[in-house]
């Protein structure tokens, strides 16, 4: 069973790189961009049949490693 | 006094610390992280570098190590623990400090030398300076800009749990003084028992005139006060 995970900074945190690369792309022309916020993507391969628990587990691998939960949101998805 | 220095792959200020530990008179030993027992320590000492290439977030993979629960009991029964650089960083992802070291806001590895104030000079780790003392202290990250919630700011306010604050030469804390972005210009902070320590400059790389100067000695002399 596979799950893609996104995290994201939160809407009151700093996000610099962000910043760059949307006025690098505003800088190459690309006038309509509002605003970009930039992530992390993982994808995860679970050795489960119960998707219900499956990814229960992936939401406690994203609480206990893969997310700071003070500066970041994260977004679950079977894939 | 006797303390430890926690070496992960990627550490590189280890030896920088324990010679300045050594130097300072405490009998130090080096405790690799796969090591499940610390031996009897008053200090532990999480060193900077890179621990683990920084993989996943500056310290997170470091902040999960076998050893990491030894530090941790130990932090809880009262045992002094410092942290520098990548080490503030591995503190913040085990928990024993709130809050986190976000990107630098210029996106950029700063090394320079930079002024910081004393703010608590009341402490262990800090009995030795003055009040308001200014000091020129090496800095060398890419993610020291400290952010933590405003639940936790007032409680690092209230409870004089701010040690260090970025500055310029003559002390002002402002916006220009402020190399990182790190908020309010935080440098270095306190637990809530003040047993922990964890800052972003490195006070190990100013212990002698003949490479730097003097103004991380009292830091040290403060512990064995």
């Amino acid at each position: 069973m596979k799950f893609s995970i996104t995290v994201t900074l939160k809407k009151d945190v700093l996000d610099p790189q962000g910043k760059v690369v949307k006025n690098t792309l505003v800088n190459m022309g690309m006038n309509n961009l509002k605003s970009i916020r930039q992530g992390k993507h993982f994808e995860i391969e679970v050795n489960e049949t119960d998707p219900i628990f499956a990814e229960k587990k992936v939401d406690e691998m994203c609480k206990k490693l893969l997310v700071n939960l003070i500066i970041e949101d994260y977004k679950i998805n079977r894939i | 006094m006797k303390s430890s220095v926690i070496v992960f792959p990627g550490s590189n200020c280890d030896r920088d610390i324990a010679d300045a530990l050594e130097k300072m008179q405490f009998k130090n030993k080096m405790v690799w992280h796969k090591e499940t027992e610390l031996p009897k320590s008053d200090l532990i000492v999480i060193p900077g570098g890179f621990s683990y290439g920084d993989y996943l977030r500056s310290g997170a993979i470091a902040g999960k190590s076998l050893i990491i629960d030894e530090v941790i009991k130990a932090a809880n029964s009262g045992c002094l623990v410092l942290g520098i650089c990548n080490g503030f960083q591995i503190l913040t992802e085990t928990g024993l400090l709130n809050g986190t070291l976000l990107r630098n806001k210029n996106l950029k590895f700063i090394n320079k030398d930079v002024y910081i104030k004393v703010i608590n000079h009341e402490s262990k780790f800090t009995n030795k300076y003055k009040r308001d003392q200014v000091l020129k202290i090496n800095i060398a990250h890419n993610e020291g800009n400290y952010f933590t919630d405003s639940k936790h700011l007032s409680e690092l306010h209230n409870e004089n749990l701010i040690v260090f604050k970025y500055c310029d030469k003559e002390g002002n804390i402002d916006d220009k003084s402020n190399p990182n972005g790190s908020l309010k210009n935080i440098a270095g902070i306190f637990n809530s028992k003040k047993n922990i320590l964890g800052m972003m400059p490195h006070p190990e790389r100013m212990i002698d005139d003949i490479i730097s100067n003097k103004d991380g000695v009292n830091l040290f002399s403060s512990l064995l006060n």
